[in-house]
């Protein structure tokens, strides 16, 4: 069955989206993801979905539930590299994944993860 | 609708073709006393009598103005309504053109039908639905050429306002200027969004000060904006907020949540700077000790 791979990088772990997500895969994804937490009591998860270039609301409303689930497991999820259609269409939806912090690219993803918790808790990126 | 074969307009319009036509410009020219500077004498005169055979030979074949015959009639009436209106002309000024021919028109029937008052009638109506017709034309016309100046206008309108410049390394800016509705909203992200993208921006600023007035719809379609921009991995700033438009946000209940807002541009570029890591400073101590 086709998974989409799951790289562990120190405390962090690191999902590329590089395939057409359909809704198998993302809950298998989902299924993966929380039980690599798990087992290597990660801090964070860093999603780059940088070659994602079409989301439905259900992909989208994963996404936001990964984060939620990934905290409950107190792990972290940046999310990297979303194109403007995918915002749009998100925003469009009424899904702005409120509890997701998120990056331009893989680097400053990491940047954002390494430099440890969100001081301001669940959103809001720096504070100001 | 009489017989196209038995109206005799053709007939009538040929044999006092000259007489109607001085009676017709000099009309026209009475009408137009205002307007002498735009039309010259010697352009309303073949303007008219190219109408004035077209309508003849047209009349000969058809008495529905709609109908294929007419088509070379409608087309010069096109042309004229079009140039009259890029002149200035009222619409009603435009369609004075066909209905002032009406008078004279009529002068020659009653002269030749006057004993046969059935007749009078019959030609008298043809007549009037014909020119009434044509008058109505070129008022489409004239509505048509309007929309597409209005059409064309927004399309610029809309790509014009709304640049989204560079304002330091990681940041950039967005006048925005006039009412935001759905379709600029559309427009400005997708621009704002692109630029993100492209030049790997982490703040952009949106400037508010040239939006006259926030209702909440501004306002939802401002947060939309700063949502996507966020998904993306770009913080906005909003700037350029006026006391007043404060309080009417406050006043609509519109509620910004935890997007950064400043009162002036100059205070958000210090906000975008300090978050991309940069410093400002002065070099030589200012004059006035400002």
């Amino acid at each position: 069955m086709e998974r989409i791979p799951i790289l562990r990088m120190g405390p962090f772990l690191l999902v590329t989206i590089q395939v057409d997500m359909h809704d198998r895969l993302a809950l298998t994804l989902q299924d993966d993801l929380m039980t690599q937490i798990r087992d290597t009591s990660a801090r964070g998860v860093l999603i780059d979905i940088s070659a994602l270039d079409m989301v439905d609301s259900f992909i989208g409303r994963m996404i936001g539930n990964i984060a939620a689930m990934a905290r409950v497991l107190d792990a972290e999820t940046v999310v990297t590299g979303m194109q403007p259609a995918v915002a749009i269409t998100l925003v469009e939806l009424g899904l702005s994944l409120p509890g997701v912090r998120t990056a331009l690219d893989v680097e400053r993803g990491m940047a954002l993860l390494t430099q440890g918790r969100d001081p301001q808790g669940q959103r809001g990126r720096r504070a100001r | 609708m009489p017989d196209p074969a038995r109206t005799r307009l053709p007939d009538i319009l040929g044999r006092y073709q000259q007489e109607i036509l001085d009676d017709w410009t000099r009309l026209q020219q009475e009408n137009l006393t205002r307007r002498r500077d735009l039309i010259s004498d010697q352009e309303l005169k073949r303007q008219s009598t190219a109408f004035l055979q077209g309508i003849r030979s047209s009349a000969t074949m058809d008495v529905d103005v709609r109908s294929a015959a007419w088509q070379p009639v409608r087309d010069l009436l096109g042309e004229i309504s079009v140039s009259r209106a890029r002149l200035g002309l009222s619409p009603s000024e435009t369609a004075t053109f066909v209905f002032s021919l009406k008078q004279p028109l009529f002068a020659r029937l009653n002269r030749e039908l006057g004993q046969d008052a059935r007749a009078l009638a019959e030609e008298t109506w043809t007549a009037t639905s014909l020119l009434d017709g044509l008058g109505l034309y070129t008022m489409e016309v004239y509505q048509k050429g309007r929309d597409e100046v209005i059409i064309r206008q927004q399309q610029e309108l809309l790509e014009l306002s709304t640049p989204v410049v560079q304002l330091w390394e990681g940041v950039l800016g967005l006048p925005l200027i006039g009412t935001l509705d759905s379709n600029r909203t559309q427009v400005v992200m997708e621009s704002l969004l692109q630029q993100i993208v492209d030049t790997k921006a982490e703040v952009a600023i949106i400037d508010i000060t040239g939006v006259p007035t926030v209702d909440t719809l501004v306002a939802q379609h401002l947060l939309k904006t700063v949502a996507a921009a966020r998904l993306m991995g770009a913080d906005c700033i909003i700037s350029g907020i006026r006391p007043q438009i404060a309080q009417t946000i406050v006043h609509l209940g519109v509620e910004l949540g935890d997007v950064v807002t400043k009162s002036s541009l100059a205070d958000a570029l210090t906000v975008a700077l300090r978050r991309t890591g940069f410093v400002v400073t002065r070099t030589a101590p200012g004059e006035g000790g400002r």
